[in-house]
Formats: structure tokens, sequence, C-alpha cells
């Protein structure tokens, strides 16, 4: 190919991403508008349990009789919520710590990556739990001295978000260093290092175009890991608690009451194709991103 | 390479010391104890029980008394299961969960770098896409949905495996896959984008123009740079696969030691949790630095000894 294209160009010309893109939109807006376009009663709680999907429950209802659509895409709401926020702490964490550890090598490098050896070897699960237990009361308590106590039950999302953010960016910042010790000893960096560029025009004209690939291809690796990390945390019960509901909640809820007795496919289905279509998208997106940005395959 | 080995094996007691220093502080941070219950104890009994456990007194010499314990290899009793110690627990569920993960390393590993490769060298075409769906797929079901499918059509449709259990080579093969297959569906991912990129690279283009064939230039000259990602990701695969999980353990009733990660937690039962602690954290590190050796021996472009 001769043509030079730009990023935005081959972004558009790539039907994966633009499939993905319009899935995204949808959940996005569903997850906005949909709970707010339903029967205020379809999310309360009532006598018809478990009826298969129908006319007017698209999706059945479950357990407590509640409209499964409606809590799907209440799920929608905290999932994407907790996996775009979350993700994104952990990439700006991930780069700027990886970056300088890389860059300074030496003493600095070392210090920097034995804190990311302890880090790393307190198990993220035991992290998550203990974080998540000695925090919950300390933001109740901060809330309800600031008269929002209108928002507790989201407290949980904030501290959800908070912890998995914060104990996400380690492989980042292993994925960024391996990468920026790997360009700094290239021919290209080396080259314009000895006709004497500054370290900002190094960062940033060489190294972070250079390791925005893979960082990228990590990015959306972490969104979906964080859906799935809360999906985790939802199941062992320490996750969002009910009336609130995410996609991991329903789908532990499901698990539970699904056998092949008592055949309520519809609590398990919908919930997982919810879940995995997002997923799904948000990976082909970030690898058309990838493909996009990738300087090396520019042009 | 052996001041190297030897640095970072000092390294280790630092790191292990560290983790267990935060570990301790961080269970005393958490509201509650573990004799908390319903009912209040009455004062002369829970003094005797903190007693026992070796709880009372002031923090800091709690933690020092501790310390003392650990280097004489002494992990104390568990707090709920009374009357055990954690050594006892642990030796009990490690090896069962040992087995099944390393089962498991070797499915994950093996097979995310063949189809990973495999999706590369034939980019674009079917065999890639195929893969990658099925990748895709992999990594956005949650496990608790992937066992009871597995369970569902294995087991109950088609009996051909047990439910659940242990002891025979069959119960092995459902928990091992449930266990594995996000992790193969990662490698596949990070070797088949890493390996995009290697196959651009000079070095694959002399290979080329030297006639050598598609198998020998992908799987001999680029598999050797493409797999550095791969590598640093295999230390704490390995860490967190050897030590269980508490989701596949409890779909398939494996007596294995996964649930002491959360379960000690919410029991608040401290030298448990410190116990598992202390056992990922050095199999994590032994791992890194086995990882560092291995990536300074496949890319020599990285030094590691300066």
């Amino acid at each position: 190919m001769t043509e030079h294209r730009s990023p935005w160009v081959k972004l558009h010309r790539n039907p994966a991403v633009i499939v993905s893109f319009a899935i995204l939109v949808v959940a996005a807006l569903a997850a906005a508008l949909g709970p707010a376009l339903m029967p205020a009663t379809a999310g309360e709680v009532t006598r018809n349990s478990f009826l298969p999907p129908s006319a007017q429950h698209w999706f059945g209802t479950d357990l407590n009789g509640r409209d499964l659509l409606y809590r799907v895409m209440l799920g929608a709401q905290i999932s994407l919520i907790v996996g775009v926020t979350g993700a994104l702490v952990s990439f700006g964490v991930g780069i700027v710590y990886g970056l300088i550890a890389g860059y300074a090598g030496g003493q600095t490098d070392s210090i920097m990556m034995r804190l990311v050896d302890i880090l790393y070897a307190i198990p993220r699960l035991i992290f998550l739990l203990v974080l998540i237990t000695a925090l919950d009361p300390l933001v109740r308590k901060a809330m309800a001295i600031y008269g929002l106590q209108t928002l507790t039950g989201y407290s949980k999302v904030f501290i959800l978000v908070l912890c998995l953010g914060m104990t996400e960016w380690l492989t980042m910042a292993r994925i960024v260093r391996g990468q920026v010790l790997s360009l700094k000893s290239r021919i290209f960096v080396v080259a314009s290092r000895s006709i004497g560029q500054s370290h900002k025009n190094i960062i940033f004209q060489h190294l972070l175009p250079n390791l925005m690939g893979p960082a990228l291809v990590y990015l959306t690796l972490t969104v979906p890991a964080v859906i799935l990390d809360e999906s985790f945390l939802s199941f062992l019960g320490v996750g969002v608690q009910a009336p609130l509901a995410s996609w991991g909640l329903l789908l532990s809820d499901a698990a539970q009451v699904i056998n092949p007795i008592k055949g309520y496919w519809w609590l398990l289905l919908f919930p997982v194709i919810a879940m995995s279509m997002t997923l799904l998208a948000l990976n082909f997106l970030g690898d058309g991103l990838r493909d996009a940005l990738d300087p090396r395959q520019r042009g | 390479m052996i001041r190297f080995i030897a640095k970072r094996a000092a390294g280790l007691v630092v790191v292990l010391f560290c983790v267990v220093s935060i570990t301790f502080f961080l269970i005393h941070l958490m509201p509650g104890g573990p004799f908390d219950r319903e009912r209040k104890l009455p004062e002369n009994i829970e003094k005797q029980l903190l007693a026992k456990y070796k709880l009372d007194g002031p923090i800091f010499e709690q933690y020092v008394n501790y310390l003392g314990d650990l280097l004489h290899g002494d992990l104390r009793l568990s707090t709920k299961y009374r009357n055990r110690s954690v050594n006892e627990i642990l030796a009990q569920s490690l090896p069962v969960s040992g087995l099944l993960g390393s089962i498991a390393f070797c499915l994950a590993t093996v097979s995310g770098v063949v189809l990973g490769s495999l999706a590369a060298a034939k980019q674009q075409t079917w065999i890639d896409r195929t893969a990658m769906l099925a990748a895709l797929f992999a990594i956005s079901l949650p496990s608790f949905v992937i066992g009871p499918l597995l369970v569902l059509i294995f087991a109950i449709d088609f009996p051909v495996l047990p439910v659940g259990g242990w002891g025979t080579l069959q119960s092995l093969i459902l928990p091992s896959i449930t266990l594995a297959a996000p992790y193969a569906a990662y490698i596949a991912r990070l070797t088949r984008s890493s390996m995009l990129e290697v196959l651009t690279e000079d070095f694959i283009r002399t290979a080329r123009a030297k006639g050598l064939s598609n198998v020998v230039v992908i799987y001999k000259h680029g598999l050797r740079v493409a797999i550095l990602p791969v590598v640093s990701f295999l230390g704490p695969l390995a860490a967190n696969l050897l030590t269980g999980s508490i989701i596949v353990e409890s779909i398939f009733s494996i007596p294995g030691a996964g649930g002491f990660f959360v379960n000690s937690v919410l029991n608040r039962d401290g030298f448990l949790l410190a116990g598992v602690v202390i056992v990922y954290c050095s199999l994590l590190v032994l791992f890194n630095l086995l990882v560092d050796i291995v990536y300074g021996l496949l890319d020599r472009r990285i030094s590691l000894y300066d």
C-alpha cells in the first residue's frame, strides 16, 4: 500500500470496528436511558417469579418477580461505569509508572519495580476484599457526614472502581516498562538521543507512540477484566448489592438457581448475551485501534 | 549470573518481609475481630481465647512474636478451624490446588501460544478469525458460567465425565479446562498481537530472503522474540493457578486452597490469611525471578546484569 491513510480513516473502513462501536453505543444508551423508559413498576418485587419471556416481559422475570430486561439494563449501568472508570484509572497510573521506571532505569527502576513486586505479591483478591471491607464503613460514614445519604447505595460502586483501578495497574506498568526497556536500546531511540533530542521529545515522539499499541490492547483487555472482576466479587457476595444490579450479580444469581431440572434458561441467557456482546465489542474495538494506531503498520 | 540470582534471592526475602508486614497490619485495620458473634462472649472467655491464639498484648509485640514464630516455620493456629494449625490446613489443600493448577498452566500456555502464533501466521483467514473469536468468548465469559456450562454438556447431557469431586484422572479434565480457558485465550491474544509486530521486523525479512520456510521463520525466528510479553505474564499466572481458585473449586467440589483466600478475610481468620499470602507471595517472587532469567536469555537486547 503506497497511500498514507490516517488512523481515523483506517478505523472508519474496518467493519468490525463500526459494528462494535454500534453495539457499545446501543449498550450505553440502554444503560443510560433504558431503565427510565420502562414502566416504574418493572423493578419492583412481585409475586410473578420465574415467568418465561413473553410479550409483557421480553426477558422473563427473576426469582423475585422483577422484570429481567429492566434488571439487565440496570446492570449495564453499573458494569459499564465500573469497567470503564476502573480501567482508565489503571491505564493512567500504569503508563506513568511504567514509563518513569523504564526510562529512568538503574536504581530508580529497580526500586519502583520492587514496589510493584511487593504489591503484586499480595494476592489481588485478598487485597480487594480487605480494601473493600475496610473502606466500606469509612465511605458510608463520610457520605453520612456530608449529607449524601441518598447515595449510600452507590458507595459500593465507588469503592469498587477505586479498589479495582488501584489493583489493576500493576500489569500495565510491567508491560509499559518492558516495552520502554526494549525500545530504549533500539537504533532509532539511540540515534535521537545521540543527536541531542530532549527527554520530552524522546518520550512523546518515540516511546509513547510505540508503546501505545500494546498499552491500548491491554486497556481493552482491562475493561472486560474489570467487569469480570466485579462479577466475581458479586458472585462472592462482596460486590454490588441488591436492589442495585450488575451483570455479574445477575449471572451469579442465575448460576445458583439454574440446573437441568428447572430450566430457567432466560436468567442465564440474557445477561450472558448482554455481557459477552459488550465485552466482544470492546475487544474488537481495541483490535481495530491497534491496527490503526500502530505506527509501524501505518502506510 | 550467580550474582544476579543471589541479589534477587535477597530481594525475595525483603519482599516476603514487606508483604507479611503489610498483611499483618491490614488485618488489624479491618473492622471486626475473629471472635465477634451475634452474642458477645463473656469477658474472661474472650480473654482466654485471645491468649490462646496469641492475639493479646500491644500490637507491635504481637507482630514481633509472630515474625519470631514464622522464622521457626510455625504459621500458628487458625481461629476459624479451631485446633487446626495453618501448616496442617495448607499441607492438605495446597497439593490439590497445585496439581490442578499445573495442569491448567501447561494447558493454557501451550494452547495459547500455539493458537496465537497460528492465528498471526494465517492473519485475516478463517483460522485467525475462528481462533480469535473463540479466545474472545473465553475471555468474555466468567468461569462461574463456563464451569456449569461444561458440566451441563459433558457430565449431564452427555455423561462422559464426572460432575465434580477429586481423586480420579477424569475428574481433573473439566476443572482444568475451566481454570485454563480464560488464560489460554489471554495468551493467544498476547502472542498474536506480539507476533504480528515481530513479523514486520527486519530480521524476519532477512530470514525470508534467505529462503527459509514459513514454519521456520515463524516458529524459530519469530516466536523467540514474540513470546516475550507472554513470558512476562507467566510469573503471575503460575502463582495464581497453583494456589487455586475459589470459583472452580466450589463448582467442582475440589478440596483445594482457593477458598481460603476469600473465607479467611470474611472470617477475620488472620493467621490463615497470612499463611496463604506467604505461600502465594513466595511462589510469585520465585516465578518472577525465573521469568526474568528466561527473558534475558531470549532477548539479548535486554541486559539484566548492569
